[in-house]
C-alpha cells in the first residue's frame, strides 16, 4: 500500500448506477420503435434518426462549448435521446432543414438555455416537436403512409392519422361508426400500421420498452400507468355516455403518440415529479389533458401538448407534494 | 411474501465473505489501550492510575451518568499511562494503557462453557447487571444497554425486538453467533425479556441467513415466547424504525422512540452478552467482530479483547492487502474509515472491512438529473436532494421543515444517486446544524 | 370598428377596477414603517454580506433603528464612517472602531505539515471537520477545501494551490467576517490591521502537546512559552499549549518573532531586519533565523492573486 488511506463519510460504497446507464438504457428501449419505424417507412426514417441526433449533438457542443463556455458533456447520452425522441416525434419525410431548426429549439431552447442535463423545465425534444408543429404545420402533418422499407423519403404518398380522420369526420357530421370503417383495425394499430410521427406508431414496440425500463428500474411503474390508466378511465367514461361522438379507450391507447408519450417522454427523469405521489398527480393530469385536447380540442393530438402543459406543474408539484414520510405526524 | 419494512431502501451486494468462518479467539495482545468513551453518552470516569494491577474483567472506568457506561479492563497487567490517544477519527481522546501480563481473571467470572438456562436473577438485579457489565448496543450505536431496557414512566413494553438481521454488507460477527451460540442468544433474550416485563420477543433474522434462521427456530421451541421471524433481505432493515416497521407493522411517530410503540429492540449481539453478564458474571471485555474484504486472505470473524491494535486483527486474517485504499470501522454502508491502523478496538466494532482503492475511490459527482431514485430508495421518506441543495445554501429552516432530522443517515441515497452525489454528506452536515439550532431554542 | 371599441372600453374597465381594490388592498394591509429605516439603509454599503450578523442590510438597518445601543453593532465593510453617519441619523454616539482585517491562523503548507491519508468526501471544510481530525495529524489546523473562501462575498481570499492553505487579499478584505464565521476551526480571526498594516500574530490554533504538536506540523507552536517570557508588554498568553497574542497589548517589538522556536510567530509588513554587527553572535544567530520566520502562506502583500 503505498498511496495515503482515503477517507470519507460514509456510505463507502455506491450502487454502481450511473447517468449513462439510464440514458443509455432508455435509448436501448427505443430500440424496438426505432426498428418498427425502419421498417414501415424505410430510408426516409433512416435519414430523419440520423439528422435528428448528428444536429442535437452539433448543438450541445457547439452551445456548451461557445455560448456557455463550459466543458462540453456529451457522453451522457441525454443529447441522443433527445435527438431520437426528436425523430420519432416527427413524420417520416420531413425535410432536413426542418429537422436542423427542430433539433435547434429542442437542444437550444429546450435544454441549454435552463443550464444543461438537470435543469431544463421543459422536455427538450417535446419543446422542438411543437414549435415545429407551429411554424410548420403542413409539413408536420403530412404523414407518409407506412409502404414498408421502400418508401420514398420526400415525395412519398401520403395519409392522415387515425386520429386526424375521426377529428375531420366528427366535424362533418359523420357518426363514428360509419367513420371506424376507414380506420385500420386494432390489430393493426398495434403492430403500428397506420399513418403517423416515425415512432409513435407501434404500440408493441413502444410496450416492449416500457417492460425493459421497468424491468431494469430506470423508470418506475407510476407514470405511464397512470396516464394510460386514465385515458382508458376518461374516454371510456365518454364513450359510453355517447358512441356515436366518441371513441373508445382502445382506440385512444393505440392511436396517436399516448404510447410514445406516456413511456419515454413524460417518464422523462428531469421534468417529471420526483415523488411516486407527484408522479401520480402529474400521469392524472397529461392523462386528461391528452382525452380533452384530443376530444374537444382543435387539434386531433393532444399528447405533446398536454405533457407540456403538466411540465410546467412539475416545479409547483414537488414543492406541494412530497412523499410520504416514515411515522409521520398526520395534523 | 416475506415481512420488510414499508418505505424506500435498496439491495446492496451481501459480499458475506466470511459467513462460514468459524469464531476464533485473537491472540491477547502485548498493550491495550481502552479509551474511556466506546459508547454515546458521558465518557467514563477512570478509576484506576498509572501502575495499578489489574485483573481481567476489573472495572478501570465508572459510569459517569445515567446514559453512560462502566469500562472493564480487557487484561491483567499493569496501568501505563492514563493519557490521549489518537481515536478512529484522528482526534486525541483519553483512554487507559495497560500493559498485558498474563491472563489473570476475575474469581467472580465463571469462565465454564456450561448453559446456564435458570434465570435467578429479579427484573431489577438484572437490569443492574447489564449497566454494572458496561453492556451497549453491539450493532454500532454503542447506546447504553440498560438506559433502553429502562422503561419510562407511563409507557409500557409490550414486546421484545431482537436485531438479528445484519443487514451491512460484508459483516458476518451476529450471523456466526447465531450459530455458534444459538441457546445462549435465546437464554440472553429471555433474560432481557425479564428485565422488560414481557413475554413476548421476536428475532427478526434477514433470509440472507438461512441455517441461522433453521437453527435458531430449531432451538427455539425450548424457550417460551420467543418467536423467529425470516426477514426479506433489503438494507437498512436493522434500523430501529426499520426493523420494528417489518417486524409488528408498527410506525414510529417522527421524532419518538420504539418505546412508544411498544417495543424494546436489542441487538443479538448484546443478547449473548447479557447472558455473559448475567449467567456468567462476566463484563464486556471482549465481543466478536468480522475482519473481511475482498482482496483479504482470509476473511474470518475473531473474538478480541477490547483495547486490541486494529492492526492485530488485519494481521490474524492474512495482512494489509497492497490495494487497500480505504479501512472502514463497521459496514460500508454507515461504518467510519478509519485514518491508521493504530487505533484500538472498542465495544462499538463490530466490524473491519478493507476496500480495495478503486472500489472506495469516490465517482465525480454531477449534476442532479432529478431522477427521484433517491426519494424511492430513501426508507424514511424524504427527499435527499432536495435536502442537500438546502444544507449547501444553509435554509435550515426549511432543512427542518423537510424533515432533515428523521434522517437516519443509512446512506441509502448516496448508495443509490446516478449521478453519484454526496447526498448524506450535506443532509448530515445539515442534521448537525438543524440539530444545534432546536437545542438553542430549548 | 365598434369591436375595437368595446375592447378599449371593457379593458379600461377592468383597469380601473382593478386599481382601486388594489387602492382598498394596499390601505388595509399597510404596514407602519419607520422611515429612519429607509435613511438607514441608504446610508449601508449594499453588500448584502451579513458580516453584522443581520440578514442584509436592510435587515441590520431594521435592528439599529430598534436598538436602543448601537455601539455594539458594527458594519464591518463601511467601518467607522459609515457607523458615524448611521450614528448621527439615529441620534446616537459612538466612538470609532479601529479598523481590523482578518488573518490566516495556520501555516500547515504541505512541506510543513505532512499528510497522513487522503480525504475523499465532499469539498467542504464542515463536513470534513465533523467527520474526523483532517488529511494531517494536526486535528486544528486548516483542512484546505475553501470554505472560507467561498464564504468570502468581497473576492479577498483564493487557496494557494502550493500551501493548500487560504490567502487573503488585504485591500481587498473588509473584515465582515464571512471567512470567520465559514471556518470550522475557528482558524481565522479579525485583528487589529496596525500601523501601515504591521501585525504579529501566532500562525497556529494547536492546542495539543508541544511534542505531538511538533511531530505533525514543523511550524506548530509547541506552548514553550518563550514568547510569553520575551514580550515586555505582557501581550501574550499561554493556554492550552498554544500562545495568543493580544493585539490590543502588541507593540509590535519583534522581539517574540525571534524567539520562536518553530517559527509559528509571523510578522507582516516589517520592513527587513538590519544586520546587526558581527560582534554580537547570539543577535546574528536570531537575525539568520527572521529570514526564515518570514512566513510563505500568509504574507499578503508579497502575494496577489
Ligand atoms: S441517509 Fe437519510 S436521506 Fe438518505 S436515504 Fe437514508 S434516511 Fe433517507
Ligand atoms: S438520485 Fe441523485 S440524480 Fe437522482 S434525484 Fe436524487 S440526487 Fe438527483
Amino acid at each position: 500500500m503505498n498511496s495515503k488511506v482515503l477517507v470519507a463519510p460514509s456510505p463507502h460504497v455506491h450502487g454502481g448506477d450511473s447517468i449513462q446507464k439510464n440514458m443509455y438504457g432508455v435509448v436501448f428501449a427505443m430500440l424496438p420503435a426505432l426498428v418498427f419505424s425502419f421498417v414501415y417507412f424505410g430510408m426516409g426514417a433512416i435519414i430523419v434518426t440520423l439528422t435528428a441526433v448528428a444536429s442535437c449533438y452539433l448543438f450541445e457542443f457547439l452551445i456548451s462549448k461557445y455560448l456557455l463556455k463550459k466543458v462540453p458533456t456529451l457522453n451522457d447520452g441525454s443529447a441522443l435521446i433527445t435527438g431520437i425522441l426528436l425523430a420519432f416525434n416527427v413524420p417520416a419525410n420531413l425535410p432536413i432543414w426542418i429537422i436542423l431548426i427542430g433539433a435547434l429549439v429542442a437542444i437550444g431552447i429546450g435544454k441549454m438555455t435552463f443550464g444543461g442535463l438537470g435543469n431544463n423545465v421543459f422536455n427538450p425534444a417535446l419543446v422542438g416537436r411543437v414549435f415545429l408543429l407551429i411554424s410548420f404545420p403542413v409539413q408536420m402533418t403530412s404523414w407518409p403512409k407506412p409502404l414498408g422499407f421502400n418508401t420514398a423519403y420526400l415525395d412519398a404518398e401520403t395519409g392522415a392519422t387515425p386520429l386526424a380522420i375521426i377529428k375531420e369526420g366528427l366535424k362533418k357530421g359523420e357518426p363514428l361508426s360509419q367513420l371506424m370503417h376507414d380506420i385500420p383495425s386494432n390489430m393493426d394499430l398495434f403492430m403500428g400500421n397506420m399513418g403517423g410521427s416515425m415512432g409513435e406508431i407501434a404500440g408493441v414496440a413502444l410496450l416492449l420498452g416500457l417492460l425493459y425500463m421497468l424491468f431494469k428500474k430506470i423508470i418506475s411503474w407510476h407514470i405511464p400507468l397512470t396516464i394510460l390508466g386514465t385515458v382508458a378511465i376518461f374516454s371510456g367514461i365518454l364513450h359510453m355516455a355517447n358512441p356515436e361522438a366518441y371513441a373508445g379507450p382502445l382506440f385512444h391507447i393505440l392511436t396517436g403518440g399516448l404510447l410514445l408519450g406516456a413511456i419515454f417522454m413524460a417518464t422523462d427523469y428531469v421534468t417529471s415529479p420526483m415523488s411516486h405521489k407527484g408522479m401520480i398527480i402529474y400521469g392524472i393530469g397529461i392523462g386528461l389533458l391528452t382525452v380533452i385536447i384530443r376530444v374537444f380540442g382543435a387539434y386531433p393530438e393532444g399528447v405533446s401538448f398536454a405533457i407540456l402543459i403538466m411540465n410546467a406543474f412539475v416545479p409547483l408539484i414537488n414543492v406541494y407534494v412530497k412523499p410520504k414520510r416514515f411515522g409521520e405526524k398526520r395534523k | 411474501m416475506l415481512k420488510t419494512f414499508s418505505l424506500g431502501g435498496i439491495h446492496p451486494a451481501g459480499n458475506k465473505l466470511s459467513a462460514s468462518s468459524a469464531i476464533q479467539v485473537l491472540p491477547i495482545p502485548e498493550i491495550v489501550s481502552i479509551p474511556i468513551s466506546q459508547h454515546i453518552g458521558a465518557p467514563a470516569t477512570p478509576v484506576v492510575k498509572k501502575n495499578d494491577e489489574v485483573k481481567v474483567g476489573q472495572l478501570i472506568a465508572k459510569s459517569s451518568g445515567f446514559v453512560s457506561a462502566n469500562i472493564h479492563s480487557s487484561v491483567s497487567g499493569t496501568v501505563f499511562k492514563v493519557d490521549d490517544i489518537m481515536d478512529s477519527s484522528g482526534f486525541r481522546r483519553t483512554a487507559i494503557i495497560i500493559k498485558v501480563d498474563g491472563d489473570e481473571w476475575l474469581e467472580t467470572i465463571d469462565r465454564s462453557e456450561t448453559l446456564v438456562t435458570e434465570i435467578s436473577a429479579s427484573k431489577e438485579e438484572i437490569i443492574a447487571k447489564i449497566a454494572e457489565a458496561g453492556i451497549v448496543g453491539l450493532g454500532g450505536a454503542t447506546f447504553p444497554a440498560h438506559v433502553k431496557l429502562s422503561v419510562p414512566p407511563g409507557k409500557t413494553a409490550e414486546v421484545l425486538i431482537i436485531n438479528a438481521v445484519e443487514c451491512e454488507p460484508y459483516l458476518t460477527s451476529d450471523h456466526r453467533v447465531m450459530l455458534e451460540k444459538g441457546d445462549e442468544v435465546l437464554v440472553g433474550t429471555q433474560i432481557l425479556m425479564k428485565a422488560l416485563g414481557v413475554n413476548k420477543a421476536i428475532i427478526g433474522i434477514e433470509n440472507n441467513k438461512p441455517d441461522a434462521i433453521a437453527h435458531l427456530t430449531k432451538l427455539a421451541v425450548n424457550y417460551q415466547g420467543i418467536e423467529i421471524c425470516p426477514l426479506k433481505t433489503q438494507y437498512p432493515q436493522g434500523g430501529e424504525k426499520q426493523l420494528i416497521s417489518a417486524t409488528i407493522k408498527r410506525e414510529i411517530p417522527s421524532g419518538a422512540l420504539p418505546i412508544e410503540v411498544g417495543a424494546v429492540v436489542q441487538n443479538v449481539g448484546s443478547a449473548f452478552a447479557v447472558y455473559e453478564a448475567v449467567q456468567k458474571n462476566k463484563p464486556l471485555f471482549e465481543r466478536i467482530a468480522t475482519i473481511t474484504g475482498k482482496s483479504l486472505k482470509n476473511p474470518s470473524n475473531w473474538r478480541f479483547r477490547i483495547g486490541t491494535p486494529v492492526k492485530d486483527l488485519i494481521d490474524a486474517a492474512g495482512g494489509l492487502p497492497e490495494d487497500t485504499g480505504k479501512i472502514i470501522g463497521g459496514g460500508p454502508m454507515m461504518g467510519k474509515a478509519l485514518t491508521t491502523v493504530e487505533v484500538p478496538l472498542t465495544k462499538g466494532s463490530s466490524g473491519l472491512l478493507l476496500l480495495p482503492r478503486e472500489e472506495a475511490l469516490r465517482k465525480e459527482s454531477k449534476p442532479c438529473i432529478r431522477c427521484g431514485k433517491c426519494v424511492s430508495a430513501c426508507p424514511m421518506g424524504l427527499e435527499p436532494f432536495l435536502l442537500m441543495v438546502l444544507a449547501d445554501k444553509k435554509e435550515y429552516e426549511r432543512l427542518e421543515n423537510n424533515a432533515v432530522m428523521d434522517c437516519m443517515e443509512c446512506g441509502s441515497c448516496s448508495f443509490t444517486c446516478p449521478a453519484n452525489r454526496p447526498l448524506l454528506d450535506y443532509i448530515r452536515m445539515g442534521k448537525g446544524k438543524v440539530g444545534q439550532i432546536m437545542r438553542s431554542r430549548k | 370598428m365598434s369591436i375595437i371599441v368595446i375592447t378599449i372600453l371593457a379593458l379600461c374597465a377592468i383597469g380601473v377596477t382593478a386599481a382601486i381594490i388594489l387602492y382598498f388592498v394596499a390601505q388595509k394591509f399597510k404596514v407602519y414603517e419607520d422611515p429612519r429605516i429607509d435613511e438607514v439603509e441608504e446610508v449601508l454599503p449594499a453588500a448584502n454580506c451579513g458580516g453584522c450578523g443581520y440578514p442584509g442590510c436592510r435587515g441590520f438597518a431594521e435592528a439599529l433603528v430598534k436598538a436602543d445601543d448601537i455601539s455594539k453593532m458594527n458594519c464591518p465593510v463601511g467601518g467607522a464612517t459609515v457607523m458615524s453617519q448611521v450614528a448621527s441619523i439615529l441620534g446616537h454616539e459612538i466612538s470609532a472602531a479601529e479598523p481590523t482585517v482578518a488573518v490566516v491562523r495556520c501555516n500547515g503548507t504541505c512541506e510543513n505539515r505532512p499528510k497522513t491519508n487522503q480525504y475523499d468526501g465532499a469539498a467542504s471544510c464542515t463536513i470534513a471537520a465533523t467527520l474526523y481530525s483532517g488529511e494531517t495529524g494536526c486535528q486544528y489546523g486548516c483542512l484546505g477545501l475553501g470554505e472560507c473562501v467561498e464564504a468570502c462575498n468581497f473576492d479577498a481570499m483564493y487557496m494557494d494551490k502550493e500551501t493548500g492553505l487560504p490567502v487573503i487579499i488585504e485591500d481587498k478584505c473588509v473584515s465582515c467576517g464571512a471567512c470567520v464565521k465559514a471556518c470550522p476551526n475557528n482558524i481565522i480571526e479579525l485583528r487589529n490591521k496596525g500601523p501601515k498594516s504591521r501585525r504579529i500574530f501566532v500562525s497556529c490554533v494547536n492546542k495539543d502537546k508541544g511534542a505531538v504538536a511538533k511531530k505533525a506540523c514543523d511550524v506548530a507552536c509547541i506552548g514553550c512559552g518563550k514568547c510569553v517570557k520575551e514580550c515586555p508588554f505582557g501581550a501574550i498568553t499561554l493556554e492550552n499549549n498554544l500562545a495568543y497574542i493580544d493585539y490590543t497589548k502588541c507593540k509590535l517589538c519583534r522581539k517574540c518573532v525571534v524567539v520562536c522556536p518553530t517559527h509559528a510567530i509571523h510578522e507582516l509588513n516589517f520592513p527587513p531586519r538590519k544586520e546587526k554587527p558581527a560582534d554580537k553572535p547570539s543577535a546574528e544567530a536570531k537575525a539568520e533565523e527572521a529570514p526564515k520566520a518570514k512566513p510563505t502562506a500568509n504574507d499578503e502583500t508579497t502575494e496577489n492573486k
